[in-house]
């Protein structure tokens, strides 16, 4: 049997395990954009803070993916589903590229521009919303892009702890040592990261030629 | 109702200092401005005048004297409500680069809630009045030219007609001949609209075109306040030599005796340069 062949006589198995696939990478970037950008805005407002917040982010990207994953299966409060928990572990990992990305975004806005704006009599709030997002905008999705792209990649691992997704084909290839299964898993979440990679470039250059007129 | 004289300066600076990180940048600085004039802060890099400015509407507070505004020390003012009441105006324009021409002018209405007819209308009457076509309301300042961006820059300072204007090197980016107009326009504005005027500039040419006084500072000193015709007078040694300085380079090449090498390797250079 090859690959097609396995593909059509599964496909409702495929899509499902790809639906899944795209609500755990797709919840799990929501959760560290909800996190991962008020912390890169507050940390271009206390200084003092960027360190430890960068450093914490950095050093839960270097734990092994596998590993990570491990850890948290004895943590009483997430409950008993396992999709919670991978979702928990991915979040995590997309942080950084959310927070440094949110934090260099406004850190690159021109400071005159800033000032200028301050000295016009805007609040710190419209500040915030109306001139520095905005004209951070560009690199802030630059930073969802790249977390989307990593947490589609590492949420294949989710299967290991049994939260599904496109992993469970690969982990059942592995086990039966058939290629066709492992593509099976392989296959799409390459063309998923693709298309999320692609759209959110799309969205990146409008953003940045959005300011860029000239 | 006030009466057609008022006494009270529209900004007081009273002894003023300020220091920043234990550097004075401006010491026991006293001076005044009215409604209906304007005052040119003249003086080279670093010798305060942009402090000053900033001081006037609270971007950065006196560590020592006060600084009136309207009568009222600007430790005691909402900053915001200050800032809305001063219209700035910097070098390029400081114009927001995602905001269209239209929503850049109309920044201060906005936010203080105008309608949206009546912010419509402004920014219409804000443009012909800095001399730009309305057909540019729609348009993105990186699509303006530098002299377009300038006059937005204006009319946005302008669009809730504040009692109070300041300009940092306002028209410092631009070639002399759009330069040189903007002054005069400027100059004209400013005699309709009886504001009180800061304008800082290193400029002499300049501080003489729009001034109807010159402060001219040094090393964050005040060190003559002199109406243009007592300036252009004075035999204050600094004011001669920067007098000295500016009508030196508008003889042809800068040959002045303090820098003979440089003169002489900008010479050796045309000479040295091959024929056609």
């Amino acid at each position: 049997m090859n690959f097609w062949q396995f593909m059509i006589s599964n496909r409702q198995q495929v899509v499902e395990l790809t639906l899944e696939h795209i609500t755990l990478a797709g919840v799990s970037t929501l959760i560290a954009a909800a996190i991962g950008i008020p912390l890169g805005i507050l940390i271009t407002r206390s200084p003092n803070l960027s360190k430890p917040i960068l450093g914490s982010a950095n050093v839960i990207q270097t734990i092994p993916s596998l590993a990570l994953f491990g850890f948290l299966i004895p943590a009483p409060w997430i409950g008993d589903r396992a999709s919670r928990l991978a979702i928990l572990a991915l979040a995590l990992y997309c942080l950084l590229p959310l927070i440094r990305n949110t934090y260099a975004g406004i850190r690159s806005v021109d400071p005159t521009i800033v000032e200028a704006g301050r000295a016009m009599g805007l609040t710190d709030r419209q500040l915030l919303f109306q001139v520095e997002l905005p004209l951070a905008s560009g690199v802030i999705v630059a930073g969802i892009r790249l977390a989307v792209v990593l947490s589609i990649g590492l949420a294949t691992i989710a299967a290991a702890i049994g939260a599904g997704g496109l992993g469970e084909f690969i982990f059942r290839g592995l086990a039966m040592v058939n290629n066709q299964v492992i593509l099976a898993g392989a296959v799409p979440a390459a063309l998923l990261a693709l298309a999320a990679d692609s759209l959110l470039g799309l969205l990146e250059r409008r953003l940045n030629s959005l300011h860029l007129k000239s | 109702m006030t009466p057609p004289h008022t006494p009270a300066p529209a900004i007081q600076f009273d002894d003023v200092s300020f220091r920043l990180n234990g550097r004075p940048l401006l010491e026991n600085l006293t001076l005044s401005v009215y409604n209906g004039e304007t005052l040119v802060l003249l003086g080279r890099s670093g010798s305060g005048k942009t402090t000053t400015l900033k001081l006037i509407n609270a971007l950065r507070l006196p560590t020592q004297g006060e600084v009136r505004v309207s009568g009222r020390p600007t430790t005691e003012w909402d900053p915001i409500r200050l800032r809305r009441g001063i219209g700035y105006v910097i070098q390029d324009g400081g114009l927001f680069p995602h905001f269209t021409v239209e929503r850049n002018i109309a920044l201060v209405p906005r936010i203080e809630g105008w309608s949206r007819d009546r912010i419509h209308a402004r920014v219409r009457e804000l443009l012909s009045l800095v001399g730009l076509d309305a057909s540019l309301a729609s348009r993105y300042p990186g699509e303006l030219s530098g002299g377009q961006r300038q006059r937005v820059g204006v009319a946005r300072a302008l669009a809730a007609d504040p009692p109070i204007l300041i300009l940092d090197e306002a028209f410092g980016a631009l070639d002399p001949i759009t330069r040189s107009g903007m002054q005069k326009e400027f100059r004209a504005l400013q005699q309709k609209m009886q504001k009180a005027v800061v304008f800082v500039t290193h400029d002499l040419r300049e501080a003489m075109l729009l001034a109807d006084r010159i402060a001219l500072m040094e090393e964050g000193r005040l060190i003559v306040d002199l109406t243009v015709e007592e300036f252009s007078k004075s035999q204050h040694p600094l004011v001669r030599a920067y007098i000295e300085a500016f009508s030196g380079s508008t003889q042809a090449g800068s040959t002045d005796a303090e820098s003979p090498p440089a003169a002489a390797t900008e010479t050796g250079t045309t000479h040295t340069r091959p024929p056609q």
